[in-house]
């Protein structure tokens, strides 16, 4: 059963730069799918594209039941809620705790006090930051703030997590274990993982399906397991 | 439920935001207070100056002096004549008689000097007193009827009426003029301490709108911190209004220069020059807010 159903997708930004041609894919639901390419390749592009910070200018967006490719911007919140997004940047409010931060997005969307509560909790345990609750992002290493970056995406249980570099700020070894959350979040909570990273060292390691984008266009799409490091 | 939950959110975090924005909310805060007193002092000026108005247009009478040698068709004519000219209020005759019988019921000196006398040997004149609807033309007015055949003399206290009539004057039209510029000067000024506002908030607006918050409830948060920071604004004007115009009317005595004019007695006028500046604060707060807002909430 398919979360999200892309077809024949073209996206030019307002300078004309053709940033995606002609893409279609299917991800299905509970996947957990490694988008990869060189810097400019189109993966950001790809991934704001599923969560309509931009439209494409031709094809379809089919994503849980909406029509990503023509939902209007007062609408947009809708798709949100059904989203978990990270970022290379983490994102957090810096003048809030850790806590605070992942309570925000439930917050955000008029939750009820004890179900914030509930949830903001869970959410950081599963993230193993439980001793650092009351923590602000500034006393936090760089792992560490992407977990509560991870812990704010997943907090009101999304059907699809999507991250865009989410190892791209960190060492090797923290990137391993950001993965390996991402991981088992997936195989947890049966959340749908679409992760944009350069990190070909974690893509080998993971064995999950890898689509490959260069210069705007898919040129790959390998099932789970079946991709190899091609580069040397 | 959720409607009563988000509104009492929106408040609290909006009186959070203030303090946590707090250089710039201090910025909006001063503007909008320094703005309210020039407002408050304005209005309890113009309120004052319109009373005085009030109070003088229905004192002040032009009593019009009939020659002696009109006779009783002439004062008809005399009438209808005053009344052609507009302005005219109320017109009264008053004839000598009248006048003859109101003076010996005054004094008693009069009642002996002229109850003897016929109405022929009379030194009073008939005459008309002519209220003005207009009292900025009574003027033009004035002069109309002087020129009205066999009107003797028209007197009005003059010099005392025209200065001021031309104070009043020149406190509202500079009242007026003063009170609109800062209004617009203000709105403009809000609104761009509330754009920097959300510009040091723009890192969290665009999280609200990536965790998924409407656009309505990322709008809402910042009208109501625009509203809180005007209520916030009005304190002191709200203060100064009060105190201040109580201790003006105590320390003069609830009068101006004559007892002529009145000042308005500070209960509960105060009290709605209060309740007129809290509502300017509110609504230049939050129309400054949602204009500010709107630019940003284009997704
Ligand atoms: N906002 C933008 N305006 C114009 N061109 C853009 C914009 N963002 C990205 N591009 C262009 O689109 C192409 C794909 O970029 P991007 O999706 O960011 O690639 P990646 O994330 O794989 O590095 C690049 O050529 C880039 O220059
Ligand atoms: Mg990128």
């Amino acid at each position: 059963m398919e979360l999200i159903s892309i077809s024949n997708v073209n996206v030019r930004y307002p300078n004309g730069v053709n940033a995606l041609h002609d893409l279609s894919v299917k991800i299905k639901r509970g996947d957990f799918v490694f988008v990869i390419g060189g810097s400019g390749s189109g993966k950001s592009t790809f991934i704001k594209m599923l969560y309509r910070e931009i439209k494409p200018n031709k094809g379809e967006i089919i994503l849980g039941g909406l029509n990503v490719a023509k939902l209007r911007n007062s609408k947009v919140y809708k798709l949100r809620r059904k989203l978990g997004i990270v970022f290379q940047d983490y994102r957090l409010l810096p003048k809030l705790t850790v806590y605070e931060n992942v309570a925000f997005a439930l917050e955000c969307i008029g939750a009820k006090k004890t179900e914030i509560r509930v949830k903001t909790l869970k959410a950081i345990e599963l993230v193993g930051l439980k001793s650092k609750t009351r923590v602000y992002p500034d006393q936090l290493s760089g792992g560490e703030q992407q977990r509560v970056a991870i812990a704010r995406a997943i907090v009101n249980n999304p059907k699809l997590l999507i991250c865009d570099e989410p190892t791209g700020n960190l060492d090797p070894d923290m990137s391993m274990e950001i993965v390996k959350l991402l991981d088992n979040i997936n195989k947890t909570t049966g959340t749908t993982i679409i992760m944009a990273t350069h990190d070909r060292e974690i893509v080998n390691k993971m064995k999950k399906r890898v689509i490959v984008l260069k210069d705007g266009y898919l040129i790959k799409d390998y099932e789970k397991g079946k991709y190899y490091d091609e580069a040397d | 439920m959720k409607l009563i939950r988000m509104v009492f959110r929106g408040v609290r975090d909006a009186f959070k935001s203030v303090f946590r924005n707090f250089s710039l909310s201090i910025a909006s805060v001063s503007c909008i207070s320094i703005t309210l007193v020039v407002v408050a002092v304005a209005l309890l000026a113009s309120f004052n100056v319109n009373n005085f108005t009030e109070t003088i247009k229905k004192d002040v009478t032009i009593i019009v002096f009939v020659e002696s040698k009109a006779t009783d068709s002439d004062l008809n004519t005399i009438e209808k004549n005053i009344k052609k000219i507009g302005n005219v209020d109320s017109i009264k005759l008053k004839t000598k008689q009248q006048e003859k019988k109101e003076l010996m019921e005054e004094d008693d000196v009069f009642k002996s000097y002229l109850g003897d006398m016929d109405d022929d040997e009379l030194p009073l004149k008939d005459s008309f007193l002519v209220k003005v609807s207009k009292l900025e033309e009574i003027k033009d007015t004035v002069e109309k009827i002087k020129k009205i055949e066999l009107v003797d003399t028209v007197n009005y206290g003059e010099s005392m009426v025209q200065q001021m009539l031309n104070a009043f004057k020149v406190i509202r039209n500079g009242t007026i003029i003063i009170v609109v510029a800062l209004i617009i000067v203000n709105i403009f000024l809000i609104v761009n301490t509330i754009k920097l506002a959300i510009f040091a908030r723009k890192r969290e607006i665009s999280i609200m709108r990536l965790v998924g918050a409407s656009n309505l409830s990322i709008k809402y948060p910042f009208v109501i911190e625009g509203m809180v920071i005007g209520m916030i604004g009005s304190i002191v004007p709200i203060l100064i209004t009060i105190y201040g115009y109580t201790y003006f009317y105590t320390y003069f005595d609830g009068k101006l220069f004559s007892s002529l004019i009145k000042l308005i007695n500070p209960q509960p006028f105060v009290l709605y020059v209060s309740l007129i500046i809290l509502g300017i604060g509110m609504v230049v707060g939050m129309i400054g807010s949602s204009r500010a807002v709107r630019k940003y909430l284009k997704v």
